[in-house]
């Protein structure tokens, strides 16, 4: 009955209703399901950790973020980020240069390498790093030998970060510099600038849009990295534990409050990597589309 | 400068692109290159620039063999088919650029960088846009800014690859002449590739055809129209009809009737007719000429063109006739070159 009402009330407009447009339950119910989802898989879940975390006032909040160890997991996985970043902008940007502007022989298998990282699950990627590097490996007893700690210890938690966190900035950049192809930059050798300068004042400009969303992208799971991190890091309380792993351990004690208020950290930091990401969206999208544009 | 391009030949993967090119570019002047679609224009272009370096031969600017030289100490100009303007920078900024990248001994003061870019800018008649960005510019103000920011550098040449390629055909007229005054105004060695013959013939000193990466001809406009030396510029340059004829005894012949042209110093045997819609007067008579029926006739602007069937060739031409001569549908016309060539096959 209802819906027969509706039709009646609408009937003009239905007359005139463009053919992709569906009938307003259709699209209510429609919006509907999709907030539910949202509410139960996103949003619930994130207010559990903060209440969690908060059950026993904030004053209980910043004492357990100050416990000595939870500090050290935070400091180390700033430390791994500091490092792991900048590193993979530096791959990133010149992996996506090669593949982009360069025609060699094996491209296609080095742009199918770059994935690699994110088709094998995290815990293989930790694994890799423990043959490689285990006392049973092939240059487990050299490095030994020469008292260089790489498993177990901040160097190997750096490697298995760069490694998943590889792909981030290349993916965002090679469909970006392919599509602007090389005229710009025969531009601007053609006017006597050197190659660095073509990068810095041609290239760069060019990519810094798509560049800076793969960097906020990168970051964020550099600080998240759960399963690879696990494998190599020991669980060296204070020492080699970064705040996934904190969290992991925190809550494996039942210490919930200290589990959540970590987890709150990491909530945050997905927060506002995304509320970054919607800025950067909304502020430049004009430019990164004309930038694909052309 | 002069540029001098001797047995060129590049190969991609095998392909040869350009096979055994020789070119001379005398200083000041004003070249085109023209040629069918993969004819390997911008890959002669691009190796004159030193974008490619070529498979064998070499180039000389001036006397100096530029193929050791890299693309920036050749100092060449050279402005893309899609201009390839730098989005992120202003106009000035972008005719600016080959400047202000200078090393430091080599670089003008600023006020001398801005200066020149401004004054350049006058001459594209781009004054008052200098802070726009290209995004904000029309077609044919992005192709003037590319030439701004090729000149900027005082290039020893300026290479242009289609430069009016994606301009619609009123505003491809009117860039056309004004690079021709550009070009006298400032004297500068420049090369640009078109495959639109109007182009070419109108605006260049000398045009080069060429066709499956060879040069089929090099010659003044007028010497590329009035004698083409082979059969494809002959039909690339301009309207032409073909038709097969004999050689016998100083005469043509098509099948058993002669057709009033003398071609003394010929050898016998069969060959190709080659001859132009305007290059033909009407006759009256039944002997010496071509004779055939009118199959359709076109108004085009100031003359009326005539599609005639020649019912002994078995083959169609277009000739063209003052608009008064009014012709009807299967009449009989009867003409003769007046100017023609001849190719054996
Ligand atoms: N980088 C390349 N790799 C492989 N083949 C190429 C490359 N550049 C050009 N070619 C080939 O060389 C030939 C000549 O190309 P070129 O671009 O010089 O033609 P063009 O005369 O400029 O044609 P158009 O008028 O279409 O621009 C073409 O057959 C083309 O496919
Ligand atoms: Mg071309």
């Amino acid at each position: 009955m209802a819906h027969d009402a509706t039709t009646t009330g609408t009937g003009n407009t239905e007359l005139v209703r463009v053919a992709t447009s569906e009938s307003r339950f259709a699209r209510y119910g429609l919006i509907g399901i999709a907030l539910c989802f949202v509410a139960l898989f996103l949003v619930l879940p994130l207010a559990a950790v903060f209440t969690e975390a908060m059950r026993n006032g904030p004053g209980e909040f910043f004492t357990v973020l100050s416990d000595p160890e939870t500090f050290a997991a935070i400091e180390l996985t700033l430390l791994v980020a500091v490092i792991a970043v900048p590193l993979n902008l530096v791959f990133g940007v010149a992996a996506a240069w090669a593949i982009a502007k360069f025609e060699f022989k094996g491209k296609a298998f080095l742009t199918t390498l770059i994935d690699l990282p994110f088709s094998v699950s995290p815990v293989i990627s930790g694994l890799v790093f423990v043959l490689l590097f285990g006392s049973h490996s092939l240059l487990g007893p050299w490095l030994q030998s020469h008292g260089i700690q790489i498993l177990f210890a901040v160097p190997g938690i750096v490697l298995a970060t760069v490694f998943v966190t590889f792909p981030f900035v290349a993916r965002e950049l090679i469909p970006l510099m392919q599509e602007q192809g090389t005229s710009d930059e025969e531009a601007a050798l053609s006017l006597g600038a050197s190659g660095w300068q073509t990068f810095w004042y041609v290239t760069l400009p060019n990519i810094k849009w798509g560049l800076l969303y793969g960097v906020l992208l990168c970051n964020a799971r550099a600080m998240g990295e759960f399963g690879a991190v696990s494998v190599v890091s020991g669980h060296i309380r204070g020492l080699t534990n970064t705040m996934p792993l904190q969290v992991e351990i925190l809550y494996n004690e039942y210490n919930f409050v200290a589990a959540f208020a970590v987890a709150t950290l990491l909530a945050l930091l997905a927060l506002l990597t995304l509320v970054l990401k919607s800025l950067l969206e909304m502020k430049y999208s004009a430019q990164i589309a004309a930038s694909r544009r052309h | 400068m002069e540029v001098r391009v001797q047995n060129i030949r590049k190969e991609f993967s095998r392909f040869p692109a350009l096979n055994d090119v020789s070119l001379d570019i005398r200083s000041g002047e004003l070249i085109a290159l023209l040629g069918p679609s993969g004819s390997g224009k911008t890959t002669l272009l691009r190796l004159i620039a030193g974008l490619e370096s070529p498979t064998e031969g070499t180039v000389y600017f001036g006397n100096e063999d530029a193929s050791r030289k890299t693309v920036q100490q050749r100092n060449i100009g050279f402005v893309f088919q899609h201009y390839a303007l730098f989005r992120h920078m202003t106009v000035l900024d972008n005719v600016s650029f080959g400047l202000t990248i200078r090393p430091a001994g080599r670089r003008p003061s600023k006020d001398e960088i801005r200066k020149r870019a401004l004054e350049l800018l006058d001459l594209v008649q781009l004054s008052g846009l200098e802070k726009r960005y290209p995004a904000q510019l029309s077609g044919g103000q992005r192709q003037r800014v590319a030439l701004a920011r090729a000149m900027a550098v005082e290039p020893n040449v300026l290479l242009l690859d289609e430069p009016f390629g994606a301009l619609d055909a009123q505003v491809r007229k009117e860039l056309r002449r004004w690079l021709r005054e550009i070009h006298d105004r400032t004297g500068h060695t420049t090369v640009f590739v078109t495959h639109d013959q109007d182009e070419a013939l109108e605006l260049a000193d000398r045009v080069v055809v060429m066709s499956k990466g060879k040069i089929e001809q090099i010659g003044t406009p007028d010497e590329i129209y009035d004698t083409p030396n082979s059969p494809f510029v002959f039909g690339f340059i301009g309207e032409s009809n073909i038709l097969r004829v004999r050689v016998e005894n100083g005469q043509l012949w098509i099948k058993e009737h002669s057709i009033g042209v003398s071609a003394l110093g010929e050898a016998d045997g069969p060959a190709q007719l080659y001859f132009r819609p305007h290059d033909i007067e009407l006759l009256d008579g039944n002997g010496g000429c071509i004779a055939g029926l009118v199959a359709m006739t076109r108004r085009v602007a100031g003359t009326r063109h005539v599609e005639l069937d020649i019912g002994a060739a078995n083959s169609k031409v277009e000739i063209e006739l003052p608009p008064e001569k009014v012709t009807s549908d299967h009449s009989r016309i009867a003409f003769r070159p007046t100017r023609w060539k001849l190719f054996r096959d």
